[in-house]
Formats: structure tokens, sequence, C-alpha cells
């Protein structure tokens, strides 16, 4: 019981540090939450339960998000704002060795300069999550947002 | 007495200078809907893929109305001449309730839930509760019915709205109107080839879909994808790899009437070229990939096609982008294919819905590819996220100021014809020169 308590804030932690990193803008961090060939996925609800491989966005490296920050950063022209992540308790589904498979629900709220925060994108986390001596990585994290519609675009990571 | 014939707002000639109202004005819009998407124009509704079995529906829209693209029952001696696609409005014939609520799915027939009205796959009236009335007995005891449709009540004369269809290799159109010439006449001869290259004779895979809502008049859409002097200055991928950029080689292709068009281009290497590159800052020379998956180009034999207006040479575009008024998009980029769909909601914003799809005999690995370029595209892509955000940001410069400003649409001149360049904004001018004929401005 007290080592799943452990795993259990053990993630949370990670997901925490992950959306402060996030909402802080470290967005230079982001990629080392992952293994080097980790999977970064943001999949709208309606293609992920009719198993359509498409993806808003879909990338299969610690490079390719390197290259989504500089995107972000650097070339994507867009309207500032910030975003604010309020995620739940991460609930463990399965554990085999040093590999963790859990999700999270999220709720990702925008705030543009000079105007009213809204909810931007919810939905859940679905993780594998592997122990390596740097700490809990993840080696795959498919956003599956319930959000029909993207309202206008979606430029930072979730 | 004659009512007052209404005078145009349209102060210059031409069509080189569109006024902020025509993108924020609430009643033009709706003269919009009506004489557009609801006149003699054809709208995209979907593709036959996503329909595959008799029965498999999906719910789509032409302008603001919902329709039902469904797959229907064809008898064995009809099927050499009839597609089975057909397409109802999503509204009882009843009460006017939107009856159908699931996105997707499949069904023996359609069933208003109010009051249990049930419609055929075709949108035929099948039947419905107490038509004949409810047998009883009167006050004396006397067999009677009670209620009941009155006499002369037909079926067959309160069925769905159906929109007449049209499927062309694999994509569908429809329209509510019965004057609309045929689906070949109203793209013309001059698009249709660049259609054909990508879907005809190849079975379609849905690979799935992306939304986003752009609060920005549907027009600015189709502007977007008629406009190639932007492509090289907004979007740093496009100028800096060499996807799309004013020294390659390119045509501006349209229809007879101005109102679709083709924006046909061949990559190249990218890099340096102080032509197109000096000045810019969205180029960024010393920019390279982490991941270099993301750009796995690999050509693909149907690119290349006898050029149409050149018969007996060559022509292997990397990209074409089909703007098909009013509502359709239809992209090739490298090996990215999707369809883009505009639905309006309102003068001041519309709903983009981005259909990717591959070929039934593509590899594993080319649908790995496609998928992965798909991140170039789409409400969050490399590319395609600046451009619903520089809609939004047009349609906020028009709502401040008003009735008296407008966009100037002048490079290469004020002419609407083709070109053998991408230095140009005729496509846009084609477009509103029609446009001002429909809308009578």
């Amino acid at each position: 019981m007290n080592e799943r308590l452990l795993l259990q804030l053990e993630i949370d932690q990670l997901n925490a540090a992950y959306a402060a990193a996030l909402d802080e803008r470290r967005f230079d961090d982001w990629p080392q939450f992952f293994l080097e060939d980790g999977r970064y996925t943001v999949q709208a609800r309606e293609n992920f339960d009719r198993k359509l491989p498409l993806a808003l966005i879909a990338l299969e490296s610690q490079g390719m998000m390197k290259d989504r920050v500089y995107g972000i950063t650097q070339t994507i022209y867009h309207g500032p704002y910030y975003t604010r992540h309020v995620l739940s308790p991460a609930q463990v589904l399965v554990q085999e060795g040093e590999r963790i498979r859990s999700q999270a629900h999220y709720a990702v709220f925008r705030t543009k300069p000079g105007d009213a925060s809204e909810v931007y994108n919810v939905g859940r986390y679905i993780d594998e999550i592997v122990r390596t001596p740097g700490g809990l990585k993840l080696a795959s994290r498919t956003c599956v947002y319930d959000s029909e519609m993207v309202l206008n675009s979606l430029i930072y990571p979730i | 007495m004659n009512a007052p014939e209404m005078l145009s707002r349209w102060t210059g000639s031409g069509a080189s200078r569109v006024p902020f109202w025509a993108y924020t004005d609430p009643q033009l819009y709706q003269r919009e809907l009506e004489k557009i998407f609801y006149g003699e124009h054809w709208c995209y509704v979907g593709l036959e893929v996503e329909v595959p079995n008799v029965g498999d529906y999906r719910l789509s829209s032409v302008g603001e109305r919902q329709v039902i693209l469904v797959r229907d029952r064809v008898a064995p001696k009809d099927r050499g001449i009839d597609h089975g696609i057909r397409v109802v409005e999503n509204r009882c014939a009843h009460r006017g309730v939107r009856f159908c609520q699931q996105p997707h799915g499949s069904a023996r027939s359609f069933v208003c839930p109010y009051h249990q009205w049930t419609y055929k796959l075709n949108g035929d009236l099948a039947g419905l509760p107490f038509k004949d009335g409810v047998a009883s007995t009167d006050a004396e005891g006397q067999p009677c019915v009670n209620g009941g449709m009155p006499q002369g009540f037909e079926l067959k004369d309160h069925g769905l709205t159906k929109l007449r269809v049209a499927v062309l290799h694999g994509l569908v159109f429809a329209t509510f109107s019965e004057q609309a010439e045929t689906i070949e006449q109203y793209l013309g001869p001059s698009v249709m080839p660049w259609l054909e290259r990508i879907f005809k004779g190849r079975p379609l895979t849905l690979l799935g879909y992306n939304r986003q809502r752009i609060p920005g008049n549907w027009k600015l859409m189709m502007e977007n994808i008629k406009d190639p002097y932007h492509p090289g200055l907004l979007h740093t991928w496009f100028v800096t790899f060499g996807l799309w950029r004013a020294d390659q080689k390119s045509r501006m292709v349209m229809d007879e009437h101005g109102r679709h068009a083709v924006m046909i281009s061949r990559r190249n290497e990218g890099g340096e070229n102080k032509a197109v590159t000096q000045g810019v800052t969205s180029f960024k020379a010393d920019m390279a990939l982490n991941d270099t998956r993301l750009l796995d180009v690999v050509p693909e034999p149907w690119w290349q096609i006898e050029d149409p207006s050149s018969p007996g040479t060559r022509i292997t575009p990397t990209v074409t982008m089909l703007t098909l008024f009013p509502s359709l998009i239809v992209q090739q980029q490298v090996n990215s294919l999707s369809t883009r769909h505009i639905v309006p909601r309102g003068e001041g914003a519309f709903d983009f819905v981005w259909t990717h799809f591959g070929f039934a005999d593509d590899s594993e690995e080319m649908t790995r590819r496609r998928l992965r370029q798909a991140n170039l595209f789409g409400p969050a892509g490399f590319v395609s996220a600046d451009d619903g955000e520089v809609i939004q940001f047009s349609q906020d410069g028009f709502r401040q100021w008003g009735e008296g400003g407008a966009t100037l649409c002048e490079l290469g001149g004020t002419g609407t014809q083709g070109t053998e360049h991408m230095v140009t904004e005729t496509l846009i001018r084609s477009m509103y020169a029609y446009w001002r004929k429909v809308m009578g401005v």
C-alpha cells in the first residue's frame, strides 16, 4: 500500500512539474520530461475513439519536440496567450517492473492579453512512464481532448 | 409602385478593393447563405469512403443547414446507375426538429424522437403514429376513430428535404437547387484535371479529422488559399525549406467564372535566394530540423500528369491547392492530403473541418509519412496554425474601422487572368468579381 501511494505521489509530482514548465513558458524544459525516443500526441477524442490514426500533433522523438519548441517560439505566428493547466490526481492503471501506465484528467485555460480566461482544451493524458536513473520519464503521452473544436489554433503543448 | 432599387454599396470598379462590409454585414451574410450556399452552387458534403456500407451515415453541413450524408440501399438492377449516396436535411418534416444527434453511425431508418415520424434512408417518409387515428367508442357506445391526419394527407408529400447529390471520384457534393448545372459543368474543364490528378480511379482511406472554429468571415479562408503571396512570407517552413515561395515554377488556374481556382507549384531546395529571402524575417537561413522525419518527402507517381495547358508535355507539381467555391479546399502539399470544409457560423466565424486521407494501396510506411507530415497542417500545424490566426486578426481589423474601409488586392495589377507565376493576387480578385455578380453588389 505504501509503495502504491509513493508511486502515485511520484507521478503527481511529475505531472505538476510538467504543467508548471508549460504554464511558466519554460518550453525548452518540456522535451526533457520524455525519453529520447518518447512520443507526444495530441489527438481529438473523435479520432481516438474511432481508431482513426490522425492526430493534431504527433511527435515521435525528443528531436521532434525540440523542433516543435522552435516552431512555437520562433516560426509559428500567433497571438500571444497564457495557459493554465489544472490536473487531476493520476490514476495508476498498470505497473510492470519499471514501466507504468497511468492517466490523469486535465483542463487547460487560455488567457489572451486584455481578455477574460476561457476553457481552451479539456481531456485526459494517457501515459506510459518509465523509471530511469534520472527519475520518471514519459515514454509516451497521448493527450486525448474532448473539446470538439479547437478555438482557432493550438500552439503550445498541452 | 415598385420597391426602390437597392443601390450598390460597392464604390470602386473591378474587384481589387474589397469593402470591409463584405465581411462584417450580418444582413449581407444572410443573403450569401440564400444565394450562394442554398442557391445554384454545389457544396462539399464529405467523402464516399466515410460511409462505406449501406445505412452508414454522418452529419455534415451545407452552409448553416445540417445535413445527413448516408448510403442507401440500391436495387440490384440500379447498381450501374445509382451510387446510393443520399444527402437529406436533418430537419423533421413534422415540427422541424433536428432529429439526428449522433455525428456518425449506421441506421436502418431515421426516426424523429419527438413523435416517432420515421424516414427511409433516402428521406422518404415511411410512416407516423396515429396517421389513421385511434379506434375508440363514442358516447353512444358506437365504434369511432379519434384524430388522425386529414383526408388527402400523403406520406410522399412529407419526406425530408432531399438535396441533389453528385459523387465525383469519391467526393460528395450536394445542392438545394434544382437549376444548378451538373457538377462537371460547375467545376469546369480547367479545374477538373487537377481534381482528377488526385482522386480519379483511386480509392481512399480515411485517416481522421481535425476541427477548428475560426473567428473570421468564411470568405477569408477561400482568399487565404487563393493567395500565393503570403505562404513564402508568413510561413517559415515554406520559405526556408522551399515548399512554397516566389522563386518556384508556379501556375494560377481558374474556371471561366473565376470562382474556383488551383494554385500549382513545384518545390525547390529552399535556402538563400536574395530575390525572395532578403529582408524576409520568416526566412531562417540556419534552421535545420532535429528530426528530419517531419519532412521526409517521397515523390509519388501520380504527381506527374500530362500538362493540361500544354498537351504532349508532362508536369510534376509537388503542391496543388484547389479552392472549389464556396466551401471546399483540397490540399496536396507533398505527401499530405486533405479536404478542408468551410462551415459558416454567422458573418464573423466559421468552422473549418479537415479530413485527412490517403489511398487504399498506400504502404504502411506511406501512411506513417502522411500522418507525420500532417504536423505541418491543421489547427496546430507548423504552417497552417498561423493562417487561422491572421484570419482572426483580419476580421478584427475590418470590424474596428467600419463602412468606409476596404482591403487592397492589387499585386500583379487589377486584372483577373491566370498566371504562370505566384507574385499575384489575381485569384482573390477573380473570386470577388464573381461574388459581386452573384450578390448583386
